[in-house]
């Protein structure tokens, strides 16, 4: 920074970099949001390629097209690269682009951290990626990394813990960087009760993302000690307990799962109301119930590892606990459903993406809640019921409601309308083929189908066959999507600033595409123009 | 909040600078876990451009921040940062305490019979009689002793609760303008640290060759040297900071309303102290 001095808000609007300088050096919270999306989708598809692997190998029982080591590198990379690459940077990508945006700020609060938050993802998955090239191949212990199988494998191990570290220092910052935004940036008037329900989820994901990703870091730190310095943190011969591994992890894995559908909510919490015409109904309720979400994930990661061995009034505790869960999510999803009673409905794609989440991470919901109950989680633990379930609530519940998002406000970002007929193609082809491809799942796992094998027995081939023509299928049409996108950013009907007549909210305020710098002298909040106003007095 | 002037600076170069540095330490530590030769000079080479990247990124902020670029909301959101990365902190030493809990609380009691691990007591090691310290029952490490908590580590606590009142006089120094006294309190709170790390130092030395504690003394070695090994690391870039803030203070940097780089400096000495008492009454003494 050479000019530090004179790179002053105000006066560098003419000589922005272009080029490849424009997005490594870039500051700007609406560039860096495109830069976040465009790694998700292309993450998206890398971890949709291996799943595809996955499902041809399971097309027919017997060993067909990869040996098993191959089989299980992809049943883990699968699921760190759509965890981490995908879902995580999709939230934060939409964050920076509409928080500010949301909430009439210049941009995030420490721009720079902004940058630095983004470009450690490309680096850390090529890290992680490139194990698979190494000679003992990737982890393959399953994403949870479990030991000791996981420190039973090859040298992958430790560039796999090091990229981890790395994804979490980029999460870390990201949601300090969110935290301080929304708390400290907000226009005059936007007071919290009057936020945007997408700002409201991300400022609780952030939180709960400031308190775990830590915890998964000493996770991980331990594995590496245990394997390379001698440490007997898992090590039962030196008093330590695998065990206890699974309890860190998922003291972190739990509210990860909300991390990864709390701003789901929040996104669908923005487009229902816009396209019933109707504010949300409910709205401190569905503060308070996401509240309720967060402070109950941090006390029922034990559900996770029921059949572990644990003492009795444990389980039961986290069996009610995770049970409880039901209270507040069943909330919000009431408020869904009464913000579209008596309203005047449309369905353009956002609101079907949309709906299609309400629907369908109901489904997985409830297969959760039998999933809590202690005795029969002991039937399903690691069976192919568990596999549908979190397909349920991650693909057709946080994809679904990043894809209704992104149709949402594609025309803001780009100044074109997105082509509607082919984005409600791409909407009852997605959700055509992703129960076909996940609902047998559950079949398979009450059958007793074993999650993370290669082979199995010849009673689950028809299901298996089913499932993976679905996944094919739904893989494969994800490439409309990215065509749909590419097609919009080029050109289409121009959009206005309001682009849906029922939206509201200072989003919306601002001109079609949104300029680089937007609310650069804050805009003033009152009951007009807060999303939710005539709920105020 | 006068956000019509939020600094958003234009570009930033320091941050792709930081990640390939990150990168290539990655690159390099992980390289030398696994014996490769390049390993230790890959580690170092991104070390030395974190460094670089660290030093570089701080001098653009000082001197926007002398420059008068940033406003009160500026302020703040640095505070936020700086609150909310020290929670992270927390909740990563978190992990360490919950750890150390588990084995003390479950692990080695039901190891000893406890519960339901009567059988795997009775099938693995029947001899084994939980008790801590301990280091397991196939005794990793060979036999050790412990440092006990109320000489050294008493000491050391004394020291670091003393460098809390030394800093804090130094931050009454920095409001009432008097610089002399300030960087006097600092070069006393700069001693504490020393000697602090000076004693720990001493300690690692003493256990590995005279106690046969080490880390692969069982779950015991792993807690201790794993929760003081971090505290330590956190105790040293605490150190360095504080040696930065004093040299900015000789310099002028601070005024007696503006100066929120030093009290971040605090805020993080602070929290290192908060985390040896719990180092202190957990590890050594209870």
């Amino acid at each position: 920074m050479a000019n530090a001095s004179t790179a002053h808000h105000d006066d560098h609007h003419d000589h922005h970099p272009t080029g490849l300088a424009r997005w490594l050096f870039s500051t700007n919270h609406k560039e860096l949001g495109t830069l976040y999306l465009i790694f998700s989708l292309a993450m998206f598809l890398v971890g949709g390629a291996m799943a595809l692997v996955i499902r041809a190998e399971l097309f027919a029982p017997g060993l067909q097209l990869v040996n098993p080591e191959f089989f299980n590198q992809m049943t883990t990379m699968h699921a760190l690269v759509m965890i981490f690459g995908a879902v995580m940077p999709a939230f934060v990508g939409l964050a920076n682009w509409m928080v500010p945006l949301m909430i009439g700020a210049p941009d995030m609060a420490l721009p720079r951290m902004n940058n630095w938050s983004f470009w450690i993802l490309p680096f850390a998955f090529t890290l992680l990626l490139s194990t698979l090239f190494m000679p003992s191949g990737g982890p393959s212990a399953g994403w949870t990394l479990y030991p000791p199988l996981s420190l039973q494998g090859g040298n992958s191990l430790a560039f796999v813990i090091l990229a981890i570290h790395l994804m979490g220092i980029s999460s870390i910052m990201g949601a300090i960087n969110i935290i301080a935004t929304i708390l400290n940036m907000r226009a005059p008037g936007m007071t919290l009760l009057r936020m945007p329900l997408f700002v409201w989820t991300w400022l609780i994901t952030a939180f709960l993302l400031i308190a775990v990703m830590p915890v998964l870091a000493g996770a991980v730190t331990m594995l590496l000690t245990d394997r390379f310095f001698g440490t007997s943190f898992f090590n039962a011969a030196g008093g330590g307990d695998p065990v206890l591994y699974q309890h860190i992890f998922w003291f972190f894995g739990h509210p990860e799962v909300y991390i990864l559908i709390l701003p789901a909510f929040g996104i669908v919490s923005e487009i229902i109301p816009t396209f019933a015409r109707k504010p949300l109904f409910g709205y401190t309720a569905m503060v308070y119930a996401t509240a309720s979400i967060a402070f109950l994930s941090f006390i029922v990661w034990a559900h996770h590892m029921f059949t572990v061995g644990m003492p009795l009034g444990a389980m039961l505790f986290f069996m009610y606990a995770t049970m409880v869960i039901a209270v507040p999510t069943g909330v919000k999803i009431f408020n869904w459903i009464a913000t579209m009673w008596r309203g005047s409905m449309t369905f353009e794609t956002p609101m079907l993406f949309a709906l299609g989440f309400v629907v369908m991470f109901t489904i997985g919901g409830l297969s959760g809640l039998m999933l809590a109950i202690v005795p029969t989680n002991f039937q399903y633990h690691d069976t192919y019921f568990v596999v549908a379930h979190f397909h349920y609530v991650l693909v057709s519940g946080a994809v679904y409601a990043i894809m209704a998002g992104v149709y949402y406000w594609l025309p803001k970002w780009t100044g074109h309308m997105y082509d509607e007929k082919l984005g409600k193609i791409h909407f009852w082809w997605s959700t055509i083929w992703v129960n076909v491809l996940f609902f047998p799942q559950h079949y398979l796992g009450l059958a007793g189908m074993p999650r993370r094998i290669p082979d199995y027995a010849v009673q689950f081939a028809e299901f298996n066959m089913i499932s993976s023509i679905g996944g094919f299928m739904y893989g494969f049409g994800q490439l409309l999507f990215v065509y749909i996108i590419w097609k919009c950013v080029r050109g289409g009907e121009k959009a206005t600033a309001q682009v849906w007549d029922g939206a509201r909210g200072l989003e919306w305020t601002v001109p079609s595409p949104a300029p680089l710098h937007t609310f650069d002298t804050p805009p003033l909040v009152d009951d007009k123009v807060a999303v939710h106003a005539d709920r105020l007095t | 909040m006068a956000q019509s002037s939020y600094f958003v600076p234009a570009t930033a170069k320091w941050p792709i600078v930081g990640t390939v540095g990150m990168f290539i330490m990655m690159i390099g530590f992980a390289n030398w876990l696994n014996m490769g030769p390049t390993g230790p000079w890959l580690a170092a080479i991104g070390g030395a451009i974190i460094i670089a990247m660290i030093f570089g990124w701080f001098a653009d902020v000082v001197r926007e921040s002398r420059a008068g670029l940033y406003n009160p909301a500026v302020d703040a959101s640095f505070r936020q940062g700086m609150i909310w990365f020290i929670f992270s902190e927390v909740m990563f030493f978190a992990a360490f305490f919950g750890a150390l809990f588990y084995a003390r609380m479950f692990a080695v009691p039901w190891l000893g019979g406890d519960g339901t691990g009567a059988m795997t007591r009775e099938f693995l090691w029947p001899e084994f009689e939980a008790t801590w310290p301990t280091h397991g029952p196939a005794e990793l490490g060979g036999d050790f002793q412990t440092i006990p908590g109320f000489g050294l580590p008493l000491l050391n606590t004394l020291i670091l609760l003393t460098s809390g009142v030394t800093i804090t006089l130094a931050h009454w120094a920095l409001k009432k303008g008097q610089r002399a006294a300030l960087i006097g309190w600092m070069i006393a709170t700069i001693v504490l640290a020393c000697v602090f790390l000076s004693i720990q130092a001493y300690e690692y030395v003493h256990a590995y060759r005279d106690l046969g504690l080490t880390l692969g003394s069982g779950i015991y070695g792993s807690t201790f040297f794993m929760l003081t090994g971090f505290h330590g690391i956190h105790v040293i870039i605490g150190t360095i900071m504080l040696i930065v803030i004093t040299i900015r203070c000789a310099m002028g940097h601070f005024t007696e309303k503006n100066h929120f780089g030093w009290e971040a400096t605090a805020w993080y000495w602070h929290f290192v102290d908060v985390v040896w008492l719990g180092v202190f009454i957990f590890v050594y003494v209870v």
